[in-house]
């Protein structure tokens, strides 16, 4: 059941197979064939991955996918219980966290609470010997550069959570990483909040050319901020893509699933409404509704049931049609014709939003 | 087997980066050296000493040289069922139990309060009153008895102050409990273990109690309990659980004790006494040994029948 | 009872308040005796008041070898707990290994069990390994129960503090002896300070365990026993146990102060 996908590279050649268009910069974090089993329970299984210089990286899944257990191995909280784990060229088994060039902004942020936020930014800079001066220097800049200059004396108690992950972020970019790894980093935000740390993530990345890794299991998030995206389930990655190839193509039912909402077409299903045989994903936003008797358009599947509910979302209308013993979940537009809890409703989509996945 | 990129081995740190290397290698070895020193203290000095203790108790004394015969024998339990031996573990268990039943009484309006009602500073007031005697002056505290109860102490002065001497007096020479005056009888001796065991009482019961929302009792009352139905149908159960657990302390406390009856009491021993009389002049310490193993088997069953009603959460 | 949440039902309240009383006045009792002029007695109300007796005490050699000794065997005592109670504790933060709970059980045997069966358990040790009692028998039964205490209020601690902390100075590329100093030690120092004081408290008046590891040695709690058992100068005792009350009420008010608004004072007594 070995879950190949085009952006698998072979982490013990420098050959790069990925088609992606990160293909021609060097590799920061591969993984292959790592595993991290606790006892009979296996975290993370046999996974392979690359992740390219400069890249802004998205691990998405649900909670014990193993996203966590991912990052905490390429950090070196954790060892794998096989596979290798290659960090810019070396192969870090044996190599203890504080011998990697990879630093970890935590999901609850761990800042020290004995130390103030400058004390605790110059963290990194003290254990390697900085001077007190200079250390001091350069942990103000960095708070400068996450915007928190005003806050230099305060007490990790007295920060705001969105404070708190600024420290965190500048005491974990002081160390210049190689490659940075954030764990849920917006996950204890408000809403709000959390808009406003994607952007600011997404451009302090591409200032200081950096290679991120993040975890989330916020699929809004993960589509929004990363170049590309893996998705776990059950210890193992399931697809491996740019937010679009995740979104639209989802290679497998689970992706499909937890990757926004799709249908799924049966291939019995097909034959009874005419579509070609076969397991599809079909994005509920791309079925239309059209009116009565209008003609059949070239490579569209049109069909007919009767509307179960309808959900008012704003923008849009959320309705389930029951069609032939299968229900198809649509996304509406508020223009259009109007679905009608009860009535009858014709639905049509193009082949081409059908997109073939695997049998699993 | 690999080229190894300098940059990421960015400071080297001595010896003590070297070690730290090999601990996180080889997690175990960190274990060990974490572990080994409090292991070797507590599992090999003290679990050894319990375990030489239990030998002990196998050994037996020769009667007419008076010296230990280290060889495996019954011996020695078998003397331990003499009825003059049993007396003693009865005294000194039922003391234990009412010791343990009075201190609860007296301790659950305190903890109750100092759960439910007691804010900021009196809260405060309430916890260092209660851990000050939890934790120190022992001895002091069973000297102060022996002040009180003396024949021209504090106690008798105040009784007869109020006119009620007599009283005491008719307490005194009941059979049994009663004695030639408060510092030679099970009165003394119970009010002495009372006051040295009720802190011990105290803690685990407010610490049931803190775990009981407000709203719990109010939504009783809103279904029409009255407030003594609400206590013994919802506080009580609640609590029970803490005062099981004080009562493990209250109740192994005494068990163990041999100072406290030995300056206010009868002449007849408690269990503590037996084994401090039995190794000391006696210098029988398989029997003492043996009487020793009383109380853990007491505890034991204690232990197991308190496990069985949930009084562990309540440490 | 009412369950309003303003105010206690007086008869609670009144016996909330009794029941303090009854804690406390003997404490007071001593405090009014070690001012009594009456030798012979415990003659109450004392027939009159005087100072002397503190100056008295002052001059008794042997009230203060007694003091040393007690302060000494404390010290030592409460020193080789703070140590392997932070090792043990740090074990058990570090890693999850086989046995977590066996340890926490083996820790708090000692003082689970009463006082005299853990004198007379290291008392047959002693004999049957031929140790002559000591000194250092007298600290390492000590020892043995204080570690209890440290222990316990570092693992309350340590269950308070993110794990993420230690990870995160690794992170920051610290290795792990820079992480204890740095880290571990930092937060769990008042921690570790209260433990000890209310380890100092437990073994400076400890005279159950002692009576049965000791040889020679006088100890003030085993100097106050005899004194106890036997009077010969009863005010003299009184100043002592006033004495003996200060000294071990302070650590607890300071061990009170370190934790105070995080946790409670954990592990239990004697």
């Amino acid at each position: 059941m070995q879950q190949k996908t085009v952006f698998i590279s072979m982490p013990e050649t420098t050959r790069q197979v990925s088609p992606s268009r990160e293909a021609s910069s060097p590799v920061a974090v591969s993984l292959a064939g790592v595993s991290r089993h606790f006892d009979a329970v296996k975290a993370v299984d046999k996974v392979d991955l690359t992740v390219h210089e400069g890249e802004f990286f998205g691990m998405l899944g649900p909670s014990g996918s193993g996203k966590t257990t991912c990052l905490r191995l390429v950090a070196g909280f954790e060892q794998p219980t096989a596979g290798n784990i290659i960090i810019f060229g070396e192969r870090v088994d044996g190599v203890p966290p504080y011998r990697r060039s990879v630093n970890t902004v935590f999901q609850d942020y761990a800042l020290f609470p004995h130390m103030n936020v400058v004390d605790n930014v110059a963290y990194g800079l003290m254990i390697r010997g900085v001077g007190k001066k200079e250390r001091r220097r350069q942990a103000e800049e960095m708070l400068e550069l996450v915007r928190l200059s005003e806050f230099v004396h305060r007490e990790p108690g007295q920060l705001s959570g969105g404070q708190r992950q600024r420290v965190a972020l500048a005491r974990a970019l002081i160390n210049r990483p190689k490659v940075l790894l954030l764990d849920e980093p917006l996950g204890a935000l408000d809403l709000k909040l959390r808009e406003q740390m994607q952007v600011e993530l997404k451009s302090l990345q591409r200032e200081l050319g950096i290679t991120f890794v993040f975890v989330t299991h916020d699929q809004g998030e993960a589509l929004s901020m990363s170049d590309r995206v893996a998705v776990f389930n059950e210890g193992r990655v399931v697809q491996v893509g740019s937010p679009v190839d995740i979104y639209e193509r989802p290679e497998t039912r689970f992706v499909a699933d937890f990757v926004g909402s799709s249908n799924i077409l049966e291939p019995a299903f097909c034959e009874r409404i005419g579509a070609p045989s076969g397991l599809w994903s079909l994005r509920p936003e791309k079925i239309r509704l059209v009116p009565e008797g209008l003609t059949d358009e070239a490579d569209t599947i049109t069909v007919t049931g009767e509307v179960r509910h309808v959900q008012y979302q704003g923008a849009t209308r959320r309705c389930v049609l029951a069609v032939k013993g299968a229900e198809l979940a649509l996304a509406v537009p508020a223009v259009g014709v109007e679905p009608v809890v009860g009535r009858m409703a014709h639905a049509r989509w193009h082949l081409d939003d059908m997109h073939g996945m695997k049998h699993v | 087997m690999n080229t190894r990129d300098a940059s990421l081995t960015l400071f080297r740190g001595g010896v003590l980066g070297r070690l730290s290397d090999l601990f996180y290698r080889r997690p175990a070895i960190l274990l060990a050296l974490l572990l080994g020193p409090p292991l070797l203290w507590i599992g090999v000095v003290y679990v050894g000493s319990l375990l030489a203790l239990l030998v002990q108790s196998f050994y037996s004394i020769d009667e007419f040289s008076g010296r230990i015969v280290r060889e495996f024998t019954f011996k020695t339990y078998l003397e331990l069922l003499r009825p003059s031996n049993l007396d003693i573990v009865l005294r000194t268990v039922l003391m234990a139990a009412t010791v343990t039943v009075a201190s609860a009484m007296i301790a659950f309006p305190i903890a109750y309060y100092a759960a439910r009602y007691a804010r900021g500073w009196v809260k405060g007031l309430f916890f260092i009153a209660v851990m000050l005697p939890l934790w120190s002056s022992y001895l002091v505290r069973v000297y102060a008895w022996k002040l009180i109860l003396a024949n021209e102490g504090v106690l008798n002065w105040g009784v007869s102050k109020v006119g009620l001497s007599p009283l005491v007096e008719a307490l005194l020479s009941l059979p049994v409990i009663g004695g030639p005056s408060l510092t030679f009888s099970y009165i003394g001796t119970f009010l002495v273990f009372l006051y040295l065991w009720l802190p011990f009482m105290i803690l685990p019961i407010q610490a049931a109690l803190e775990r009981v929302p407000v709203s719990m009792l109010d939504a009783s009352g809103d279904l029409g309990a009255r407030p003594g139905q609400t206590f013994r149908k919802i506080i009580f159960p609640l609590a029970l659980p803490g005062i099981v657990a004080g009562s493990i302390f209250t109740f192994s406390l005494t068990l163990g004790d041999y100072i406290a009856p030995q300056i206010v009491g009868s002449s007849r021993l408690f269990i503590g006494q037996a084994v401090y009389v039995h190794q000391g002049t006696a210098g029988n310490l398989p029997m003492a040994a043996a009487f020793s193993m009383v109380p853990i088997v007491v505890m034991a069953i204690y232990l197991w029948i308190a496990k069985r009603m949930g009084a562990f959460n309540a440490l | 009872m009412r369950f309003n949440r303003s105010g206690a039902p007086r008869r609670l309240k009144l016996a909330a308040i009794a029941g303090l009383l009854f804690l406390h006045l003997p404490l007071v009792l001593i405090f009014l005796y070690a001012f009594t002029t009456e030798e012979k007695s415990y003659q109450f109300p004392p027939p009159g008041y005087t100072l002397k007796w503190f100056s008295v005490a002052w001059e008794r050699q042997d009230i203060w070898d007694a003091f040393m000794l007690s302060l000494k065997i404390a010290c030592i005592a409460t020193g080789a707990a703070i140590v392997l109670g932070t090792l043990a504790a740090a074990a058990v933060a570090r890693t999850r290994f086989f046995g977590r709970e066996a340890l926490s059980l083996l820790i708090i045997l000692p003082i689970a069990l009463p006082g005299v069966v853990t004198g007379i358990a290291l008392r047959s040790a002693f004999d049957i390994a031929s140790i002559p009692f000591s000194f250092w028998t007298i600290v390492l039964g000590h020892a043995t129960f204080c570690v209890v205490v440290v222990y316990n209020n570092a693992v309350a601690r340590l269950r308070r503090t993110s794990p993420s902390l230690l990870e995160a100075s690794l992170d920051l590329g610290a290795n792990s002896f820079q992480t204890f100093r740095h880290v571990l030690l930092p937060n769990l120092a008042t921690a570790l300070l209260a433990g000890g004081m209310l380890a100092f408290a437990l073994s400076f008046d400890e005279v159950i365990v002692t009576t049965f590891t000791a040889g020679q040695q006088e100890t003030l709690p085993i100097w106050m026993l005899s004194e106890l058992v036997r009077p010969r100068q009863r005010p003299v005792t009184n100043v002592v146990a006033v004495f003996v009350v200060i000294i071990t009420f302070l650590p607890i008010l300071m061990a009170y102060y370190f934790t105070r608004g995080s946790e409670t004072i954990a592990g239990q007594g004697k």
